[in-house]
């Protein structure tokens, strides 16, 4: 297996020959050894997004229950760890909200194990914690959810590899061309330098855009603590218009 | 009547990176019925389904499909109901993890065209661990006049259309594998405002 040390040198040469430019992760990215087998080798093909592309599924309150945006509710008891809440705003790339849109999370329980059965992580399971949440956003794009912090994980990229506690995040624009699955992490982690997946992203600066920030205005007096975290999608195709009266229904 | 043509926010902001689905999403993203984007047995049902394979000509056997699609007369639904299907809504989106053997199979109707001079399609995202974003792609219908004027098909090179259409089974099925990588590699796409 190699070594950190061996994984890191390779993270530094590929980040001294990236360019500011790059905002999405390197699909190619060898350090992350899962990636070698399963990145395409030619170059995505440039489209236009077409018909059902442009529009994305609709998700509606006969499809998520309120309830699911807490993810401490379980049957029996609470779930050991630290409460937090996080919230954010889900954005488009021209910084329009995105309304009533699925937002889907899962995670680690406080021990770092998910409850998974391939996770044979030796840290404990937690009854009261599965991990899971859904919730829709609200009108200005924001969405919240009440969980504990998961903990890091040990996995087997290379020896002694650790995963940066996260949050796995899914989400849907208004067209289909924005769909998109990422990770937020937490604010200040030392394991960040180490870890191959965040890594990928090449940029100091796009990298930084999948932290959290703590938010005080967000914990809850003796409950919980806050953190806020906004994520932009890609940029719509549709012509926008602001809707005006009489024209609402009409797109060009 | 004119519509109103506004200027979008000039702030344009930059997307959040991607980041690989990894391997334990298992136990929170698909759900019961995700693949079934019809009952089984609907007339008119048929079976959208391959195998995800890497490199090595491996199944991948940690990927996840979405398919977005039309209904048979073309028209895209934007109506909920996806996540708790009551059997009577086509909703035109499903989900589907693969097997251990890397194989997903959706229960869905065939998309008419949404578009005048375009063939019908599923659209395709591909998930899995090792891939570090997402991948966009499409299946064709076979056997389809309208595959020769496609637009997006006559702007590739001919040795590689073939990956994007879908084959006619001997059952009437129809399959579509996802090669990630090597010979035969899916054509995968990008959209204007993808950035990189
Ligand atoms: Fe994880």
């Amino acid at each position: 297996m190699d070594t950190q040390a061996a994984i890191s040198g390779e993270i530094d040469g590929i980040h001294r020959d990236s360019d500011v430019e790059e905002t999405q992760p390197r699909l190619d990215f060898a350090p992350y050894r899962s990636s070698v087998l399963r990145h395409p080798t030619k170059d995505l093909h440039h489209a236009d997004p077409e018909g059902v592309e442009l529009v994305a599924p609709v998700f509606g309150h006969s499809d998520v229950d309120p309830l699911e945006a807490d993810l401490t509710l379980q049957p029996g008891g609470e779930p050991i760890g630290e409460r937090i809440r996080v919230v954010g705003r889900v954005l488009d790339g021209d910084g329009r909200p995105v309304r009533g849109q699925l937002v889907e999370v899962w995670q680690a329980n406080a021990a770092g194990r998910y409850i998974h059965k391939r996770d044979q992580h030796h840290a404990p399971l937690d009854p009261h914690f599965t991990g899971v949440g859904r919730c829709l956003t609200g009108d200005d794009g924001s969405y919240s959810f009440t969980t504990i912090k998961p903990g890091p994980y040990p996995w087997r990229n290379h020896e002694n590899a650790w995963r940066p506690a996260h949050i796995h995040f899914s989400l849907f624009g208004s067209e289909f061309t924005q769909r998109m699955v990422t990770q937020m992490y937490f604010p200040g982690d030392p394991l960040f330098p180490l870890d191959p997946i965040l890594q990928a992203v090449t940029q100091q600066s796009a990298r930084d855009r999948l932290v959290a920030r703590y938010d005080h205005e967000v914990s809850e007096h003796e409950w919980l603590l806050g953190l806020r975290w906004d994520i932009v999608l890609t940029g719509t195709h549709a012509t926008w218009m602001e809707p005006s009266d009489g024209a609402g229904d009409e797109h060009a | 009547m004119e519509p109103v043509m506004s200027t979008p926010d000039p702030q344009q902001l930059v997307p959040t990176a991607g980041q690989t689905i990894g391997p334990f999403y298992g136990f929170a993203l698909p759900y019961e019925r995700g693949h079934e984007l019809v009952p089984p047995g609907t007339p008119g049902a048929v079976r959208l389904h391959g195998t995800v394979l890497d490199g090595a000509g491996v199944p991948v056997p940690d990927a996840m499909l979405e398919i977005r699609q039309a209904d048979p007369s073309g028209n895209v639904p934007a109506v909920e109901g996806s996540l708790r299907r009551d059997g009577t809504v086509f909703t035109g989106w499903g989900r589907c993890a693969v097997d251990p053997g890397g194989r997903y199979s959706f229960t869905t109707v065939e998309p008419g065209a949404t578009d005048e001079g375009s063939a019908p399609f599923f659209a395709v995202t591909v998930f899995a661990r090792g891939l570090l974003n997402r991948l966009f792609t499409r299946a064709y219908l076979p056997g389809e006049e309208r595959l020769e004027g496609d637009r997006l098909l006559s702007g590739l090179e001919p040795e590689r259309r073939g990956t994007l259409v879908a084959s006619r089974e001997d059952d009437g099925s129809l399959r579509f594998d996802v090669r990630l990588q090597g010979e035969g590699e899916t054509v995968f796409l990008a959209f204007p405002r993808h950035g990189r």
